[in-house]
């Protein structure tokens, strides 16, 4: 699609917001409804893993997911590209 | 049995303030006896619009701190019997707004009055929580933005997890959506969501629709509720959700584009 096009595509911008919004809204409500501990234990992962690798907090996700009946915690952690290893001191 | 209600939006600006102070005159003009109470704490403006800010005296923060007496705080609107202001402290810190103080005021009000209209501040800190604790009813301001909007959704979350009513397990704070600026011409050329957009996101029952008015910042330069002007669309909007508040069955209105004129139509004119 060409810029052209994209300013005189026929999508009425009211129709726009309010696809953003349903879905925006839709994931504000799963993370309101998500239990209070997953902040400290993403804290508490990231103090544990920082003892072996070098990781910032931006290094950590943790989300959860509900699918019908079973609930899904996933954990991301980014590895730095060279691990670099704490020396055992 | 007196009904107290939050006046509340989460984002600024979409007219709460200007809500609160058409309501609760709107109450008052019913025949029922309404004290308003601003809880924006350092940055108060209730008494701007409602045009009293000369007669200030002693605020809200005073009255919790036992510096002066509820009476002496209360301002009477000199326009319309019943009502009474509340203003909020300009100087004090916004925690000066303690549990026990909010709920030994209305506590107090609660025996004289029949409504109590609470102006929420913008944003979820402690003053928006203050004024929505204690609430039975709750009007949310909402603009047909998508901010606005998403903020709103947030305020409904709290309303029924932070409040009173909340942790005592009682029923919930009963919730009322209010539309602001609404714009119809815009809506009908797609440029605006409108308020079955709105309505579905949000899924609480609609109070009302107040159209973009030129009326109300002519009525906030004037410190005249908007409500008071009975030849602008936005005061008679007012009016109509007053009376839908206190159980009457009105249509909306100012919901459809003005039907234009041939003539009009024809130079393009509005």
């Amino acid at each position: 699609m060409g810029l052209f096009d994209y300013f005189h595509a026929n999508r009425r911008s009211a129709e726009v917001a309010k696809e953003r919004l349903s879905i925006l809204i839709a994931r504000d409500q799963i993370q309101r409804n998500q239990p209070s501990f997953l902040p400290q234990l993403q804290d508490e992962l990231l103090e544990v893993i920082k003892k072996y690798v070098d990781i910032d907090q931006d290094d950590i996700s943790i989300t959860l997911d509900r699918e019908d009946d079973c609930e899904i915690l996933e954990l991301n952690i980014a590895l730095p590209e060279k691990p670099r290893q704490r020396q055992p001191s | 049995m007196t009904r107290i209600i939050v006046i509340t939006s989460g984002k600024g600006g979409v007219g709460k303030t200007t809500t609160s102070a058409a309501f609760a005159m709107g109450l008052a003009l019913e025949g029922y006896k309404t004290a308003v109470i601003d809880f924006d704490v350092g940055l108060r403006n209730l008494d701007l619009v409602m045009g009293c800010e000369r007669r200030v005296v002693y605020d809200f923060v005073n009255v919790i701190n036992k510096e002066a007496r509820l009476n002496q705080a209360l301002i009477r609107d000199k326009r319309t019997e019943n009502l009474y202001i509340l203003p909020a402290s300009q100087t004090k810190d916004k925690e000066a707004l303690t549990m026990e103080g909010v709920e030994a005021v209305l506590g107090e009000l609660a025996d004289t009055f029949d409504y109590i209209v609470c102006d929420s501040p913008a944003g979820i800190e402690h003053g928006a929580f203050m004024a929505m604790y204690f609430a039975d009813e709750a009007i949310v301001v909402t603009n047909p933005e998508i901010s606005s909007v998403r903020d709103s959704d947030r305020i409904l979350g709290l309303l029924a997890s932070k409040t009173k009513r909340a942790a005592e397990n009682r029923s919930p704070i009963k919730e009322h959506l209010l539309l602001t600026r609404y714009s119809p011409d815009r809506v009908m050329k797609g440029e605006m969501l409108s308020v079955k957009d709105i309505q579905e996101i949000l899924s609480i029952p609609l109070l009302g629709v107040i159209p973009e008015s030129e009326a109300v910042l002519t009525a906030s330069n004037q410190g005249v509720p908007v409500i008071a002007n009975r030849n602008s669309d936005a005061g008679l909007a007012y009016q109509d959700c007053v009376a839908r508040f206190l159980g009457e069955e009105i249509e909306m209105r100012f919901i459809d584009p003005k039907k234009k004129g041939l003539l009009s139509k024809f130079f393009g004119s509005n």
